[in-house]
């Protein structure tokens, strides 16, 4: 390609006309709780992993929510499955539980 | 002294401190402008947090009235402060000596066209709280043709607004849009319904739970960013854009509905009654209470007294108790004259 000296940046902007939400429907099949998450972000305040990583189960939902699966998976790929967030969630989502399903629906490997 | 209680609108607030008045043995006159009673309940088709039939529930209140004079399509003329009383003309030609005055006036919802971004009136698949209830109690509105697949709802509009004129929070449009998102969805089950808020105040008894319902059992999508714009492309879809401000992002869907959650502001028409007496507002509009702890039914004039949302945002419930505290401040107002 020739080189014009600058470059397009991707558009940040979330769309959902055109996300896919087929493995999201799945996840709520199977972990109905997820919907209950009110995005209050205690979980990751109180991660393990999210001190030395970018950990974060609030923003995972968000953007699994959002139809944005890679960047959802960024934020829980360092997770340790230790359950903390189980035991700060107020509206008692079972987080780690939640996680491994997850991983079952959303990873490749 | 007459026994004479003049109360002016004939919604909720006006029919339940009418009821309660008459039963302590007060002679009261109800002046309704509209030609039908109940105001805007009459308009509603349920109500939150559990979808009680607003029919019920006002057939009830008019029921309770059984004996109270009231007039429709009736406004006040005129009205002046004599020695001991106040002097009312009504419309209708009728004048009246009343010791004490109630102003149960109410509540106008914010013109929605106002906020010309979203775009009501000027496209064609938006619409207001108020319409929806009227599309669920008759099933018609001719904006509402096939079955909406994605339905949104706009919180705050005309509310928390410094640009519309109003600062204050209207306290009762986050628990009815979580309760409009749900009926959308049972009336539309194949529906994606999405709520825009800033931040939602589900503060009253079983609203969190209505709250929790609407995600869970619903499926409503909560996004957390004010509408900014509607666009409307050439199927005549809306073109809706926010932040998601919870991933700090720009976030863009199109809707076949979009429903505007329009708030409240002080009844015009009551103001203007009020202005006849130089009733004193605050800056958001609302008739200023004598104190706003211990005197909310009592205004700066003698005699003249407030309940419901003619002094600022209220509930159902919250307006009935204030009908009732009115009744007994006016009650207790006969007593201190004689
Ligand atoms: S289970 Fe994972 S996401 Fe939850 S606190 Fe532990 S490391 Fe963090
Ligand atoms: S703690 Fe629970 S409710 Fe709060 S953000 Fe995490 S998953 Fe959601
Ligand atoms: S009750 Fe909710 S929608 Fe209504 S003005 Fe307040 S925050 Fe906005």
């Amino acid at each position: 390609m020739a080189n014009f000296g600058y470059s397009l940046t991707k558009s940040s902007r979330i769309d959902l006309n055109n996300r896919n939400i087929e493995k999201w429907n799945r996840l709520v099949e199977l972990e109905p709780d997820v919907l209950k998450c009110m995005a209050c972000g205690s979980c990751t305040a109180s991660c393990t992993a999210g001190k030395f990583t970018k950990t974060s189960l609030r923003s995972a939902i968000l953007y699994l929510q959002n139809g944005q699966e890679k960047e959802a998976l960024e934020y829980i790929q360092s997770c340790l499955l230790c359950g903390k967030c189980f035991m700060v969630c107020p509206r008692a989502i079972n987080t780690r539980h939640l996680l491994l399903s997850i991983s079952k629906i959303y990873s490749n490997r | 002294m007459n026994n004479n209680v003049i109360i002016i609108g004939g919604g909720p607030c006006g029919l339940e401190a009418s009821a309660q008045l008459h039963q302590m043995g007060y002679n009261v006159i109800l002046v309704e402008r509209e030609p039908q009673l109940g105001g805007h309940l009459a308009k509603w088709d349920r109500l939150f947090p559990e979808g009680i039939k607003a029919k019920e529930v006002l057939d009830q209140l008019i029921a309770n009235i059984n004996g109270v004079k009231y007039f429709l399509n009736t406004e006040v003329k005129s009205i002046n402060q004599l020695d001991k009383e106040y002097n009312v003309i009504l419309s209708n030609g009728i004048t009246i000596l009343a010791t004490a005055v109630l102003m149960a006036s109410g509540f106008d919802l914010f013109p929605a066209e106002k906020k010309e971004e979203y775009g009501y009136g000027i496209y064609d698949k938006v619409i207001t709280n108020a319409d929806l209830e009227n599309y669920f109690n008759t099933g018609k509105d001719r904006r509402i043709t096939a079955a909406p697949k994605r339905i949104g709802f706009v919180h705050c509009v005309g509310s928390r607004d410094e640009k519309a004129g109003n600062r204050y929070c209207s306290k009762v449009c986050c628990a009815t849009a979580v309760k409009q998102a749900c009926e959308a969805k049972e009336a539309f089950p194949d529906a994606e319904v999405f709520c825009f808020y800033m931040d939602l105040r589900m503060f009253g008894r079983g609203y969190e739970d209505l709250y929790l319902r609407a995600q869970k059992e619903y499926g409503v999508r909560f996004i957390r960013g004010r509408v900014s714009e509607v666009a409307e492309d050439i199927n005549s879809q809306l073109i809706v854009k926010a932040e998601d401000t919870l991933s700090g992002k720009p976030i863009k869907v199109t809707l076949d509905l979009l429903v505007l959650m329009a708030g409240m502001t002080n009844c015009q028409a009551g103001v203007k009654v009020a202005n006849m007496l130089s009733l004193k507002k605050d800056d958001d509009g609302f008739f200023t209470c004598k104190d706003s702890i211990l005197h909310l039914q009592q205004s700066d004039k003698k005699g003249i007294f407030y309940a419901g949302a003619c002094t600022g945002p209220k509930t159902l419930p919250d307006t009935l108790h204030e009908a009732r505290a009115a009744a007994i401040a006016i009650h207790n107002y006969f007593k201190e004259r004689k």
